[in-house]
């Protein structure tokens, strides 16, 4: 379950590419001369789903900017499907902590909204179609022509899911996506999100706090500290799939919560 | 002002009882309102305890209330110096919503806005405004012109203020949102900042109404011409109190007028927005 080598295949399909390159890649900022990463090197393959852990002020979301192009980086390169990311980018799906539906715009507006930025209206009208898929595959089919203002919290980020997914992305970038909802709400909302990410064969790469949410999701959890921020283990979870909460309770899940949480080091979690 | 019932209810049940004040109707308190405030008034002008030049009686100023009214229907000179004062501020209130509503948009978008040109607005908006009527009068003489820019340099800076703390409303989420959606700057602008920032702007532009009211009829007191500033102030120094009571009173239906049709213009395009029953933001 532990090994330090990331450039292993991942939850073994056949052909593992490496969507994501990062080499050796750090962070400053020059402000502050804050070093927020230093030597981070990793590979997410094909289908992998990948979770970044650390306590807060760690570097894992100044990480994930960098990922999505909306951050340059100080030193070292990332690749994504072969070419620099060298600002945002269509294959890029992403999801944050809140919703960020814009109340003003229907459900389903609200989810070619992608496609209206980047191609124009036209082209959001055409995906419609497929908006209306996605949201059938979120169970939010009924709720298309609804103003945002009518969902719940979790209504709300399953259609946030549909927008991150409408432009078909190479690879998704959660950021804490279900922090804000409550805990009953979160759990249902991470079991979709296997659901989804396994119906699709999505590569995803997800930063959280919650090492439950973490472990249940991923294939691979990189475990971050601070100061510098900087991985210090790749582990490797080997639940099978489908995963379900009642594994949460197994011997095995209580083995790889208590080894991360020793990583973390007693400080980070209370 | 709690009332308690004496009936005989089961001790398990607690009923919590409402203050009569509490629960008084909207109608019933604005009429209640009304009619005290109106009785004290007739006592007082008809104890004689204040002079009638000073204070009309409600009968007197009620009476005057119907000459006004039947002036203005029937279209005599009351009318067009109503239209006057109404043109005034409709011109004002276009020309402070484009002025500043530009402005609001250069400070709250560019960091030349920020850095440059908002020292000098917060520093002239601290200027008595009105003091500059003389100027507007002096430059643009006694027609409607100095009228309407004493009007319009009045109701400004509010819409600026918030046209500018509206296009900061947007979170940082929804910023980051749009930034991955690799959206151009005018983009987010448009799509993003200014409809995030409406209900600001209208706030702004509800205090822009009713500062344009007041620079209207300011600049109709300093500097006469036609419209309905220039018959209060005339009937003032004829000491016809009870004519610039209902002067006023009509005035005031401009001024909400204005303000309801901005209300009402809100609710048309920030539709998504929860609005409470004074018009303000929930």
């Amino acid at each position: 379950m532990k090994e330090q080598q990331p450039q292993n295949n991942g939850p073994g399909f056949q052909q593992t590419l490496p969507v994501y390159d990062i080499e050796r890649l750090s962070k400053t900022y020059s402000r502050n001369n804050l070093v927020a990463l230093t030597d981070v090197n990793l590979r997410i393959h094909q289908r992998e789903f990948v979770s970044i852990i650390g306590s807060s002020g760690c570097g894992k979301s100044t990480l994930l900017k960098i990922m999505a192009g909306l951050l340059p980086p100080t030193t070292g390169s990332v690749m994504l499907e072969g070419r620099p990311v060298l600002g945002p980018r269509p294959d890029i799906g992403m999801m944050f902590q809140q919703a960020t539906l814009l109340p003003w715009k229907t459900t389903i507006e609200n989810i070619v909204l992608p496609i209206e930025i980047r191609e124009g209206r036209t082209a959001a009208k055409a995906a419609y179609t497929r908006a209306k898929e996605l949201l059938e595959l979120v169970g939010l089919k009924d709720f298309a022509n609804v103003y945002p203002g009518e969902l719940s919290g979790g209504m709300a980020q399953r259609a946030s899911i549909c927008r991150m997914l409408v432009a078909d992305p190479a690879m998704l970038l959660l950021d804490e996506p279900f922090s804000a909802l409550d805990e009953l709400t979160r759990d249902f909302m991470n079991m979709e999100l296997q659901r989804i990410c396994l119906e699709r064969g999505a590569t995803a790469f997800l930063v959280t706090h919650s090492l439950d949410e973490a472990v249940i999701l991923s294939d691979r959890i990189l475990v971050m500290k601070p100061r510098p921020g900087r991985i210090v283990e790749d582990v490797k979870i080997d639940l099978p799939r489908p995963r379900n909460l009642e594994m949460i309770n197994t011997p095995e899940f209580g083995q790889i919560v208590s080894h991360i949480r020793g990583l973390l080091g007693q400080e980070a979690f209370q | 002002m709690t009332t308690t019932t004496n009936t005989p209810t089961k001790d398990t049940v607690w009923v919590e009882q409402e203050a009569l004040i509490d629960r008084i109707p909207r109608w019933l308190a604005m009429t209640l309102l009304f009619v005290i405030v109106v009785g004290i008034w007739d006592l007082v002008t008809r104890m004689g305890w204040v002079s009638v030049i000073i204070l009309p009686t409600p009968a007197e100023t009620l009476n005057d209330l119907f000459f006004v009214g039947n002036n203005l229907i029937s279209g005599k000179y009351m009318l067009d110096a109503l239209w006057t004062t109404t043109l005034t501020v409709i011109y004002g209130f276009a020309i402070a919503t484009g002025i500043g509503f530009s402005l609001g948009v250069l400070v709250g978008e560019t960091k030349f806005g920020e850095r440059g040109v908002m020292p000098y607005l917060v520093a002239i908006d601290a200027m008595p405004k009105i003091a500059f009527a003389p100027l507007f009068i002096a430059w643009l003489g006694f027609d409607i012109g100095s009228k309407v820019a004493l009007a319009a340099f009045i109701a400004t800076f509010p819409i600026v203020v918030a046209t500018a703390a509206g296009l900061y409303a947007a979170t940082e989420n929804e910023r980051m949102l749009f930034k991955a959606m690799g959206a151009t700057r005018m983009q987010t602008l448009l799509r993003l900042k200014l409809p995030t920032g409406l209900p600001y702007i209208f706030t702004g532009l509800k205090i822009a109404a009713v500062g344009v009211m007041a620079g209207a009829i300011t600049g109709e007191f300093l500097g006469g011409g036609k419209g309905f500033g220039a018959l209060i102030r005339q009937a003032a120094s004829q000491l016809n109190t009870p004519r610039v009571f209902s002067l006023i009173l009509y005035l005031s239906l401009l001024g909400l007028a204005l303000y309801f049709i901005v209300a009402w213009a809100q609710r048309r395009f920030v539709f998504w927005q929860k609005v409470d029953q004074k018009g303000g933001v929930a």
